[in-house]
């Protein structure tokens, strides 16, 4: 794999890519992504999925019968064997 | 705090460095070393610690106060993690089992809200290898395909998500991932988690982690770019 940054194909950053991204490295001011509109572009699609992920709260509350069923459960834990 | 509280998320620039790991959000505040040979308050009645403390002494409407408290958020990972609301059930099910089980032993090392959310993710991650999704399967997962590989943008239509990203769409695409993928996205851009402890807790390598959450966002990007714009039901 060719490891010159400043001249690298779009096949070669893309594979760099997940290592790039994932240690921390600013992906953004890597040498082919300030030359490269497609690269630049997928780049910046990844960073609005990720954005838009972190902003994802909690959005979904049990069904209400889900509690009657955890505390049967819990009192059939708690109740002596009967032979 | 992960990044599923209720908490808005904090500015991460630039947007795709690793999160931090999960915050303590009920951690101690740091005390001076005056404070140290002082024996700490009780809790005040009412408050999260006491209906916490009443629950490890056993009292049932402390715990069902509890599950009242935390179920919107294990409830929510779980839909997450596995993508099925009938599992979901069952799992957070579980995870107030097993938290019923435990909470005595819970000392406060973490903020509860922190351990009982990893106590969730290992009762989901005990039911997927019980379903048979093992590290094989993660690696398996990773591989690249013909249509996945490294190029595969190469020549794709200059169709950028334009910076913005319908929710509920967002949702259901996550939804749709292959499990593997599904629980390392979810884990790392939405909990928080790093690749480190991500591969600690599927036993994998942490460029395994790195790679599928790739290939996870690689997916839902097309996804995402395949949604019409009216598009918002779930």
């Amino acid at each position: 794999m060719t490891q010159d940054r400043y001249n690298m194909t779009c096949e070669e950053f893309q594979a760099q890519m997940p290592e790039l991204i994932g240690s921390g490295e600013d992906a953004g001011s890597h040498p082919h992504v300030l030359n490269c509109a497609l690269c630049r572009a997928l780049l910046s699609d990844l960073e609005t999925i990720a954005e838009a992920a972190r902003q994802l709260f909690p959005v979904e509350d049990p069904p209400d019968h889900l509690w009657d069923q955890i505390e049967s459960a819990i009192k059939q834990e708690h109740e002596p064997s009967r032979k | 705090m992960t990044r599923a509280s209720t908490q808005p998320a904090e500015p991460v620039s630039p947007r795709l460095r690793p999160v931090a790991a999960p915050a303590v959000e009920d951690e101690p505040e740091p005390r001076g070393p005056a404070a140290e040979t002082h024996t700490p308050p009780p809790p005040q009645p009412g408050s999260d610690a006491d209906v916490l403390a009443r629950a490890q002494a056993g009292d049932h409407y402390a715990f069902a106060q509890l599950y009242s408290l935390h179920k919107r958020r294990i409830y929510s990972l779980c839909l997450r993690m596995v993508g099925n609301v009938a599992e979901a059930e069952d799992l957070t099910q579980e995870a107030f089992l097993q938290l019923h089980r435990k909470i005595a032993t819970f000392r406060g090392d973490s903020a509860f809200s922190t351990w009982l959310h990893r106590l969730a993710i290992n009762v989901v991650l005990m039911h997927l290898r019980k379903k048979g999704l093992s590290v094989i399967s993660l690696d398996e997962a990773m591989e690249p395909t013909p249509e996945e590989g490294p190029g595969r943008s190469f020549g794709a239509p200059d169709l950028s998500l334009a910076g913005s990203i319908d929710r509920l769409a967002l949702e259901r695409a996550i939804a749709d991932l292959p499990a593997g993928y599904r629980l390392i996205f979810v884990l790392h851009d939405i909990e928080g988690y790093e690749h480190n402890e991500i591969a600690a807790m599927l036993d994998c390598s942490i460029g395994n982690s790195k790679s599928q959450l790739h290939k996870a966002r690689l997916k839902l990007r097309d996804a995402m770019r395949t949604v019409p714009r009216r598009e918002g039901r779930r």
